[in-house]
């Protein structure tokens, strides 16, 4: 009778699931609410950078959701033996290692797209998405979370670049993943010079400078807010 | 005549920030206001001037095919650069912090973040890329420092002038900032054509 007693009496330990709501959220918030680029304004430079094409946008996100998840997992199981003077170096080394086993992986099997990205691989180091997720979050929680909350805030950073290059790539040079929709070409599957629908379109050169990338970060930027009011900046 | 040539390009040319978009986060970030753009635009100059040379020194002396281990070590450029680049960061704070408190005060957290402004890596990059000599790699990290500085400032001068204009809502801050950026972007791109070694050559 007392030790049933007893047993109802003790609150049950919160069950720390590995797929529970929080992680979940991990994963979603950065997508919309907490994006990256239009919300924590991170990482900017490389998606001005390689948005022109697809192809490349594509797997600089890639490489990007994988720095970003491994690096937080790294930095978060060595949290607690980093002294605080050094956490920056020892942060960035890591990152770099990281970052160095993406360009040789890329180097290895997608050489094209590596030549296309160059200098932009190497400045994964320096995206702040990477060292801000770490200082922000990985240096304060558990591993597991911490490696969702990367990959949740890589993601977030992916699908702006997609989108972004999806729509640069389009009215910039009439193609998507390289394939020409529209404007005169016979390089397709469908001969577009012969339709009259497809031909007329011409590219619109503005859209292959970074300057257009800055227009429609702009733009997203201004649609989300205005569709989300506690995102508005009052100052 | 070289080493003006490539300073004049560094510095307004191939801006940095304006040309190539290196070093948005905090040029978006910091450039709220004139005072604290300029401490973070002199914080940057002195740290590209300091580390471009010296990457330059382990590109060649510790990484090259000719260098003290006599073997080809590029791939572990990243690290080594990086590691340089905190580590100058991390003494220019220490030193600043004793001889010159008040300028530490006025930068505050800034001078740390400098070590993540991808304009520092880039430069060490586009130096190794671009094949540059030693005097050559001191006159470009010099001149791209001072033209990250000259966009930053330019963008918070437009920024605080802008308080008092009339932007929709949703555009306030960050969305109008991003567009600025843009049409500085455009605007810069008319001194692309330039190439300052035909006017030295008259």
């Amino acid at each position: 009778m007392a030790e049933s007693a007893i047993k109802t009496t003790v609150p049950l330990a919160p069950k720390e699931g590995w797929w529970g709501r929080k992680e979940r959220s991990l994963i979603t918030d950065p997508l919309h609410m907490d994006n990256p680029i239009t919300v924590q304004v991170l990482g900017v430079c490389s998606a001005l950078a390689v948005t022109t094409l697809v192809k490349p946008a594509l797997i600089m996100g890639i490489s990007v959701v994988a720095v970003t998840g491994f690096s937080n997992l790294v930095i978060s199981s060595l949290r607690n033996g980093i002294p605080k003077q050094i956490r920056m170096i020892v942060q960035l080394v890591v990152i770099a290692a990281l970052v160095t086993i993406v360009e040789l992986f890329l180097k290895a099997f997608s050489y094209d797209v590596w030549k296309q990205l160059s200098v932009f691989i190497g400045l994964i180091i320096t995206n702040c998405i990477v060292m801000g997720r770490l200082e922000a979050y990985a240096m304060a929680n558990k591993p597991w979370k911490s490696f969702l909350d990367g990959i949740g805030n890589g993601l977030g950073y992916a699908w702006i670049l997609v989108a972004i290059s999806a729509i640069r790539e389009f009215f910039g040079r009439g193609a998507l993943m390289g394939y020409k929709i529209v404007g005169p070409s016979s390089d397709f599957l469908i001969n577009t010079k012969s339709s009259a629908l497809l031909s007329w379109y011409q590219p619109n050169g503005l859209m292959v400078l970074p300057a257009a990338a800055m227009f429609l970060i702009g733009t997203i930027i201004w649609i989300q807010r205005s569709r989300e009011a506690k995102l508005v900046d009052i100052s | 005549m070289e080493l003006l040539n490539v300073f004049i390009r560094s510095a307004f040319i191939e801006n940095m920030v304006l040309a190539y978009f290196l070093g948005m986060c905090s040029f978006l970030a910091v450039s709220k206001s004139v005072k604290t753009a300029i401490g973070l635009g002199v914080a940057v100059i002195f740290v590209l001037t300091i580390t471009v040379p010296i990457n330059w020194v382990i590109g060649e002396l510790v990484l090259g095919p000719n260098g003290i281990f006599k073997m080809d070590l590029t791939f572990l450029r990243f690290i080594l650069f990086i590691a340089s680049i905190a580590a100058t960061v991390q003494l220019v704070e220490m030193a600043v912090e004793k001889y010159s408190p008040s300028l530490y005060n006025a930068l505050g957290i800034f001078l740390p973040l400098i070590t993540v402004n991808c304009a520092i890596l880039g430069a060490a990059l586009f130096m190794v890329a671009r094949s540059y000599n030693f005097s050559e790699s001191m006159v470009y990290g010099i001149g791209s420092g001072i033209g990250w500085c000259l966009a930053i400032v330019l963008m918070a001068a437009i920024r605080e002038k802008l308080r008092y204009s009339h932007v929709p809502a949703a555009l306030r801050g960050l969305g109008i900032a991003f567009i600025i950026t843009a049409f500085l972007g455009i605007a810069f791109m008319s001194l692309m054509g330039i190439n300052p070694a035909t006017y030295f050559a008259k």
